[in-house]
């Protein structure tokens, strides 16, 4: 042995029990909510492992099997807290006898239909409508994802104190709601699964509306919402919608290379060099899809899966002219009569004018002129002015670009479309 | 992140023979359904003794030179292989301690992304290379 790696090395252990900890966090968590029925007791108990763990690998090393290790104190910790309120000592013996039968570590990564309920329990309950979506979107990703505080609110642009204070009103938010920790049945299931849903569709879309960095980004997010998706996939398998959701997630994901120039400008679908599209997402993206067309036995099972097929339509596109834009303008005909709203009918509207030509996407844009939710919405302008610029009329087009740019937040985009309004044309209308 | 897993080929695997790793099939069966339940699985695959295997040299004048498999040493052979997406290197060293083989030797190895080549190769190359991938892949 060198003398190098005789004194223990403290960076490496740390290490190893971060990287323990975002393995087994979910499941641990998991494991202790169902034993004292506390969501919030369970993270903390969890984390005073962790601390443990911080503590004692550097100096004893990492145990053979890190994940018992962990649960063997969270439980010690929460067996000792119970005993001292001494009210419920005979709980406490309980579970003492309970923590000595599980003695054999092995028992703890056993991955059995238990620690599998308990883990969707946990997403469940993380993702319960009584706590506002922000809530919900950070104690996912603090208690499913694994992410540290720190992270979650680099994540989202706030100071480390009012994420960690936004994680604890939410834990009291449960416990005082007193929300059970299971997985909801019957007519319940279909709400609450909307809800982990939504949740783990905006911490994608927060990492995709950002843009690239060097070390933990909130690019990072898109990679953790995948996760969690794909998760929720294994766990709830006979669900469409999840599958749906994975699959939008992944081929939109598969673009992230594609969408920046060496300038850092984005770039917009049709102008992406889609050799960089990432080929192994795509495929699986591809998988989730037909995964969820074949469970449900039909296109239109809901918003995600419809989404995703409509990701699909490009990402099966080799080159942008090969885009099947009949199929798009149908599923956003779909996607509209499943949740009518006048986005869907915009993005509807440039559909049929690239498969049927602008004379046809006109009516569609005029009829939702006066739309108020699209009010302040600068592609609508932007999407008109393209369809008139197309139909020669140029003094209207014009009028239209100018009026997107003045709407729009993003100063790319703004010079974009004054580009438009002088008279330039989109390569990809010609 | 995405870490590839390459596992090494053995005597058996190269024979092509299972007959006496039922146990360790039914282990592994049950890992991958672990991997797939945390999310982080984007392939995996067994590959078949290199005796159906191919191999190519070059030489420096560029000519090829195909030799048929098998190969010798079933150590240095590859016979299996994952992708993983995981937060870290770290990560994927715990995640393989988890695994069920034994007498095994398996190789941890971060693939490259676009960031990792800018500035080493012309644009140009990476920009072929990506066109070039992107055909193959699209086959697939």
């Amino acid at each position: 042995m060198t003398p190098a790696s005789a004194a223990p090395d403290v960076g490496a252990a740390r290490r190893t029990a971060e990287a323990v900890w975002r393995i087994e966090s979910a499941r641990l968590i998991a494991g202790l909510a169902r034993l004292t029925g506390d969501v919030g007791l369970a993270e903390d108990l969890a984390q005073d492992a962790l601390v443990a763990a911080l503590e004692q690998w550097p100096e004893t090393g990492v145990p053979d099997n890190p994940g018992a290790w962990l649960t063997a104190v969270a439980r010690r910790r929460y067996v000792d807290g119970v005993r001292r309120q001494a009210v419920f000592d005979r709980k406490a013996e309980q579970i003492g006898r309970e923590l000595a039968e599980a003695e054999d570590p092995m028992d703890e990564i056993e991955f059995d239909a238990h620690v599998q309920d308990d883990v969707l329990r946990l997403i469940f309950t993380a993702c319960h409508p009584v706590l506002s979506r922000n809530a919900r979107v950070a104690l996912t990703l603090k208690l499913v994802a694994g992410l540290s505080t720190e992270q979650i609110a680099r994540a989202f642009l706030v100071s480390t104190p009012t994420m960690a204070a936004r994680v604890t009103r939410a834990k009291k938010a449960l416990a005082d709601a007193r929300v059970p920790f299971e997985v909801p049945v019957g007519a319940d299931l279909e709400a609450r699964l909307a809800s982990v849903l939504e949740v783990v569709y905006l911490i994608f879309n927060e990492g995709y509306a950002a843009t690239s960095g060097d070390s933990w980004t909130r690019a990072d997010l898109c990679e953790e919402a995948m996760r969690l998706g794909r998760m929720l996939a294994a766990l709830a398998p006979d669900e469409p919608e999840v599958h749906g959701l994975v699959a939008l997630m992944e081929i939109q994901a598969s673009r992230i290379p594609a969408r920046t120039g060496r300038d850092g400008a984005m770039i917009t679908l049709l102008d992406q060099d889609r050799s960089r599209w990432d080929r192994l997402l795509i495929t699986h993206g591809l998988e989730s899809l037909a995964r969820a067309r074949s469970l449900s036995g039909s296109e239109v099972s809901g918003p995600y899966v419809l989404q995703a097929a409509l990701a699909a339509c490009h990402a099966r596109a080799l080159v942008a002219e090969d885009t099947d834009w009949t199929r798009i303008a149908t599923l956003y005909q779909m996607l509209a009569s499943l949740s009518p709203s006048p986005v869907v009918e915009l993005n509807r509207a440039v559909a049929v004018a690239m498969a049927d030509g602008p004379a046809a996407a006109l009516p569609i844009v005029d009829s939702l002129a006066g739309d108020p939710a699209l009010r302040h919405y600068h592609l609508l302008p932007s999407v008109r002015g393209d369809l008139l610029a197309r139909l020669g009329r140029e003094a209207e087009a014009r009028a239209e670009f100018e009026r997107a740019a003045a709407m729009t937040g993003n100063a790319a985009e703004r010079a974009h479309l004054l580009r438009r309004a002088c008279g330039e044309t989109n390569p990809n209308t010609q | 992140m995405r870490v590839m897993v390459l596992v090494k080929a053995n005597e058996d695997s190269e024979r092509g023979d299972y007959a006496g790793h039922a146990e360790e099939f039914a282990a592994m069966g049950k890992y991958n359904e672990e991997l797939l339940k945390a999310g982080i699985m984007l392939a995996g695959e067994g590959l078949t003794p290199s005796s159906e295997g191919k191999r190519v040299d070059f030489g420096e004048d560029g000519a090829a030179r195909v030799i048929d498999g098998p190969f010798a040493e079933a150590k240095e052979l590859v016979g299996g292989f994952w992708i993983w997406q995981v937060s870290s290197m770290d990560e994927a060293v715990e995640w393989l301690k988890r695994s069920p083989f034994k007498g095994a030797s398996v190789e941890l190895r971060r693939v490259a992304e676009a960031a990792d080549l800018e500035g080493l190769v012309p644009q140009e190359i990476i920009d072929a290379e990506q066109r070039l991938r992107s055909q193959t892949g699209q086959q697939g």
